[in-house]
């Protein structure tokens, strides 16, 4: 009676822990193998980068060994709960007792020594040619300041500063244009996570830190700040839109320009510099030029607003300026207390903002 | 003379008043009792650090959910974390040593009684102190409540103008009030195990439980220093105007974490030690065998002890260090999965061969034998730095170190409590509700920390209070909330087993588990003194020598 | 089954351990060690990485005089230990005193130096990094020699009442290593801050 209630929890037990862990490497298999039903899933398994690629192909090295370790070492721990058990029924003698091996234990502290050698120069080459990688001629250089709770993107050679949504070439590999991008922060610590283009890298106070990046193929890809930095760090979002070369030297174009002077909205933009709005926004090719906040001077180009959170609609637009709390509460924007009439005539004027 | 004293104190006993036990409790000094005092103040923090679990997960079941704000929700990361490693993890490890050592050693009680006590009341007020925060963590300026910065504090956002009000500074001061405990604990573990050890104990004859908890020792030493030193610098920062970490002035937030991970690091190491211990053991007496490979045991953890002293900056692969030193924290860490894989080998050869019983002590452990294997793989996978690159401060890495300390720390301890409860109290546990408490366990932790690995795979970072929709991570969230709540079920049948086991357990006799060690051959629950005579051991087995004469162990070893 | 049953021991006059009061304090020594390495550490580090306020080479006097007394109270109270041993507990006494004299030097010339820095020269410990972490540094030796004396002044108070006989030797040659302790860190400490940092 007691054997068969062994037989069970031995058995029982195992087949639990199979069908949990087949279960994961099931869903594992799903989610990484098969297509998405987000396009959007920063899934850093699908790299459109070099930096993620070689990542990807070292965790499928890392990945094979340490799932061959697991099935020998797993099968050897079923095999000795199955086949060692205690049968009820035996004498009460102990079985044999052995105190050790030598030539065991020796065994099994080279073949782990060798597999991390192995893996050690696999993971020593990713390093070197990730972080080392020299920066070619025609590379696009971006600076990014991160903020709490917000990403400024400067172009220095390009004369451009936009916030939260940056903006590359594609980069054809036969004749490469990455983006070099370093990483600055003006308070607390960042990073920068973009999981189908790179590795993340910290913006740290006080550092610089480098990064790059060289997707080859266009889209939109997600990502967000990857190291807690107060309250609103969960909605510290990115997106970085890959565009094919022409596109992208519009959009630079467009950036370069000064703000649209638009006389339909001379009243918003009047209550805009008078404002407190002018000390922290940028709008350039007007007085405000203030740098705590995001740079204002092509809002309309963006499709979000907040670093993300939201799409750029007017509705937002207004209840982000009347009560930014109200959307990401802790963020560092005031609410500016604005009558009715105010609000819309700003609101107004930073539409034609494009 | 003497026996007439005994009689009459007999007679007495049954008629102490609650306040004089409880003051027997309050200023005791022996070690059994202190030693059951961590456990017990380590089971309500964990109950706690549980809820706190709890509200997070019901917050991330669903994206933009608004069970709890996000101000609350970075105090319950912070809290969590902090409770369970400084006031549930370290107290219960702590306190089976304390209990558990002078008995294994053939010892009456530890090298310092009395620093024994400091130690854990240093401990207690400094977990008291760091909850008293929730309270008066709301400093003149209004703000605070709990400390919100995360249990690894980094610098700058500790710094007064992103950390307002005094809800840091009661992370800090309740830590550094309950390091100075832990460092007494350290010093009482390592006098007592050097110096007062049974008559034939020698090094080579000490249990394994006796060596681990001496390396913990000598690592506690260690690791919580650098702590203890980092927490100083940054209330000179806070209080008096320094700049340790602060970078406007030239300062350098790097530094800190350079000083937090050469404790954080070493910490966890302190967590798994005597959690290997506890495996080393509870698997061979219910695998009927002695530990396969004792000398390469003890070489292997004193190994484990030194490299992970190397380690630390795995923690740090994505701050912009250089590609040589990414490479030399890579070589270390990796290295350091050798010898712990060397212990996993020699468990399985103490089971080989053997005539394994499934108690609950061996279940737990043999549950703790597959989860350590899979979080010592995922281990290396992090080891890999362009591989953490992508997963580091994601929820892979969180998968990763909660498959360590639950899958691996908390189910040894779980073993732990019900292989040494019966001496502790006198009593048995239930099997049958100890069986219920693993299943529900097991089931509620792999639902949660299996699947947790998936959002992190899929770019989810850590420390988030939600997370859009079209990032496809909700249903993988909604499966880990789910696990959180077989897992609550599971502990309290745990809880309630202690309970009843305390009323209703059956006499468990000195020796329920037919055992080898010192701690079986005295009564259960062990007399004040421990020892009526000191022992003389001739083995690492004493006990099986008696059992055996035929056949003992000192002819072997 | 009661521990009456175990063997009897076969060389049980050979059975030695360590003295618990040793291994205590090498333990807590090690401990502080290892504090006083991360504070040594972030001096080090920050060494020429002020934006502004004094360098070391600006203000820092070295404290040669406080220094030797320091490190002749290291070697006076091992004499009175020793001479504690020898049951001489006169030439203790005045060891010991002269310990606790030594020690008091070093301290008030700490406070001197610290008098002179911060009302003559502008430096606190907000000034710079090198303010921060000098005043750290310092500081926390400071702080350990105070805790130290305050013993030391413990034991003189019960020496002068007679309480001090030779049985307690041991207990204050332990004591006597965290003293040596202290005084090993100003070693590195004098080295690093008014040697190397200068």
């Amino acid at each position: 009676m007691r054997w068969t209630e062994q037989t069970r929890i031995g058995l029982s037990k195992m087949i639990g822990i199979t069908v949990l862990l087949a279960g994961f490497f099931l869903a594992a298999s799903l989610c990484l193998g098969a297509p998405a039903d987000s396009s959007r899933t920063p899934n850093i398994f699908k790299p459109v980068s070099t930096p993620g690629d070689s990542i990807f192909h070292l965790s499928l090295l890392v990945l094979a060994v340490t799932g061959l370790i697991f099935l020998v070492v797993f099968s050897l721990i079923v095999y000795a709960v199955v086949k060692f058990r205690r049968k009820i029924g035996e004498d009460g003698r102990e079985p044999a007792q052995v105190y050790g091996s030598n030539q065991v234990e020796l065994a099994w502290t080279v073949i782990p020594v060798l597999i991390v050698v192995v893996l050690f120069l696999a993971t020593a080459r990713v390093i070197h040619s990730t972080q080392d990688a020299p920066e070619p001629r025609g590379a696009i250089e971006v600076t990014a300041i991160g903020h709490q709770f917000w990403w400024e993107f400067r172009y220095p050679q390009l004369g451009i500063v936009t916030a939260n949504e940056l903006h590359v070439p594609v980069s054809d590999p036969s004749r490469p244009t990455p983006t070099f991008l370093t990483l600055m922060s003006a308070d607390t610590d960042h990073s920068f996570w973009v999981p189908r283009l790179a590795g993340k890298t910290d913006l740290i106070p006080n550092r610089v830190n480098h990064m790059w990046i060289d997707p080859y193929k266009s889209g939109l890809y997600l990502g967000q700040c990857a190291q807690y930095c107060g309250v609103e760090h969960a909605e510290m979002l990115l997106r970085v839109y890959v565009e094919p070369r022409e596109q992208f030297d519009d959009w630079v174009h467009a950036q370069q320009a000064l703000a649209v002077s638009d006389d339909s909205a001379n009243e918003g933009r009047r209550i805009f510099e008078s404002n407190g709005c002018i000390n922290c926004h940028t709008v350039r090719g007007t007085v405000a030029d203030g740098s705590f906040g995001p740079d204002l001077t092509h809002l309309m180009s963006r499709d979000t607003l907040a670093s993300g959170i939201v799409p750029n609609t007017e509705e937002n637009l207004r209840q982000w300026i009347q009560d930014p709390d109200s959307m990401k509460p802790g963020c560092l924007m005031p609410a500016m207390k604005l009558t009715d009439g105010d609000l819309n005539a700003i609101v107004a004027y930073l539409e034609t903002l494009r | 003379m003497a026996s007439e004293t005994i009689a009459v104190r007999a007679a007495e006993a049954g008629r102490r008043t609650i306040a004089e036990r409880l003051h027997d409790w309050v200023v005791t000094v022996d070690h059994k009792k202190l030693g059951i005092l961590y456990m017990l103040y380590a089971l309500c923090f964990l109950v706690i650090g549980g809820i706190e679990a709890t509200i997070m997960r019901i917050q991330l079941v669903a994206p933009n959910n608004h069970f709890v704000s996000p101000e609350v929700f970075n105090q319950m990361f912070t809290m969590h974390g902090t409770t369970m490693i400084f006031f549930v993890a370290m107290p219960v490890l702590i306190g089976f040593g304390t209990y558990l050592i002078p008995l294994m050693i053939g010892a009456r009680d530890m090298a310092f009684p009395r620093l024994n006590a400091l130690s854990f009341w240093l401990t207690a007020f400094g977990g008291l102190l760091l909850y008293f925060s929730f309270i008066g963590g709301n400093g003149l300026y209004g703000a605070g409540g709990a400390p919100d910065v995360g249990w690894f504090a980094y610098a700058p956002l500790t710094s007064p103008p992103f950390s307002l009000g005094h809800s840091t500074d009661f992370w800090t001061l309740g830590l550094l009030v309950s390091g100075f405990g832990s460092i007494g604990a350290a010093v009482n573990f390592i006098t007592t195990i050097l110096c007062m050890r049974c008559p034939g104990m020698t090094f080579g004859k000490m249990p394994l439980l006796a060596w681990m908890n001496l390396v913990m020792g000598g690592m506690l030493i260690l690791a919580i220093s650098p702590l203890t030193a980092a927490q100083i610098m940054l209330s000179i920062d806070r209080y008096l105007g320094g700049h340790f970490f602060d970078t406007q002035a030239g300062g350098s937030a790097v530094l800190w974490m350079h000083f937090f991970w050469i404790f954080g690091h070493p910490e966890v190491y302190v967590l798994i030690i005597p959690a290997f211990a506890f495996a080393s053991e509870i698997i061979p007496v219910f695998s009927r065998k002695p530990i396969f490979g004792y000398p390469v045991m003890v070489a292997a953890t004193v190994c484990i002890g030194f490299v992970s002293l190397s380690v630390w900056a795995h923690h740090m692969f994505t701050v912009g260090m250089s590609s040589y030193a990414n490479s030399f924290f890579t070589i270390t860490t990796m290295a350091v999965g050798v010898p712990t894989g060397i212990k996993i080998f020699n468990w399985i050869g103490t089971m080989w061969g053997g005539k394994i019983q499934f108690k609950a002590p061996m279940l737990f452990c043999i549950g703790f034998l597959v989860q350590f294997l899979i979080a010592g793989l995922t281990g290396i996978m992090l080891a890999a730095s362009p591989f953490d690159w992508q997963l580091g401060n994601s929820y892979f890495v969180v998968a990763h170190f909660h498959y360590v300390i639950v899958g691996g720390i908390l189910f040894t301890i779980f073993g732990a409590f019900y292989y040494w409860l019966p001496k502790m109290s006198g009593r048995m546990y239930s099997e049958t509700l100890a069986k219920w408490h693993f299943w529900l366990f097991l089931i509620g932790f792999h639902l949660t920390f299996d699947f947790m690995h998936i959002p992190g795979l899929l770019g989810m970072p850590r420390r988030i209070y939600t997370y859009e929709a079209d990032r496809g991570w909700q249903v993988w969230n909604l499966i880990v909330t789910i696990g959180v709540f077989f897992q609550a079920a599971g502990v309290l049948a745990f809880v309630a087993n202690l309970v009843w086991s305390l009323f209703k357990g059956d006499p468990a006799g000195s020796d329920p588990w037919d055992a080898w060690t010192l701690e079986w051959s005295t009564s259960s629950p062990p007399p004040e003194y421990d020892f009526a005579r000191t022992p003389v051991v001739q083995s690492r087995r004493p006990l099986w020598d008696i059992k055996h004469p035929e056949d003992p162990d000192w002819k072997y070893e | 089954m009661s521990s009456a049953a175990f063997a009897e021991p076969t060389n049980q006059g050979q059975w030695t351990l360590p003295s618990r009061g040793r291994v205590g304090m090498i333990s807590l020594i090690a401990a502080e060690s290892a504090i006083f390495t991360i504070f040594v550490v972030a001096y080090i580090f920050y060494i020429g990485k002020s934006l502004s306020g004094p360098a070391p080479k600006d203000v820092l006097t070295v404290p040669i005089f406080a220094t030797v007394c320091l490190l002749s109270s290291s070697l006076s109270i091992h004499l009175a230990v020793r001479a504690l041993r020898d049951a001489r507990v006169g030439i203790f006494g005045l060891l010991w005193f002269l310990t606790m004299a030594l020690g008091a030097i070093f301290l008030i010339g700490t406070g001197l130096e610290w008098r002179r820095l911060i009302f003559h020269e502008g430096l606190t410990v907000r000034t710079n990094l090198f303010g921060t972490t000098y005043y750290s540094l310092v500081g926390l030796h400071a702080f350990h020699v105070t805790v130290g004396l305050l013993v030391i002044a413990l034991v003189m108070a019960f020496t002068l009442l007679g309480k001090v006989t030779p049985k307690y030797a041991e207990r204050l040659e332990v004591f006597s290593l965290y003293w040596h302790f202290v005084d090993a860190v100003w070693i590195v400490v004098f080295t690093v801050v008014y040697l190397v940092g200068r």
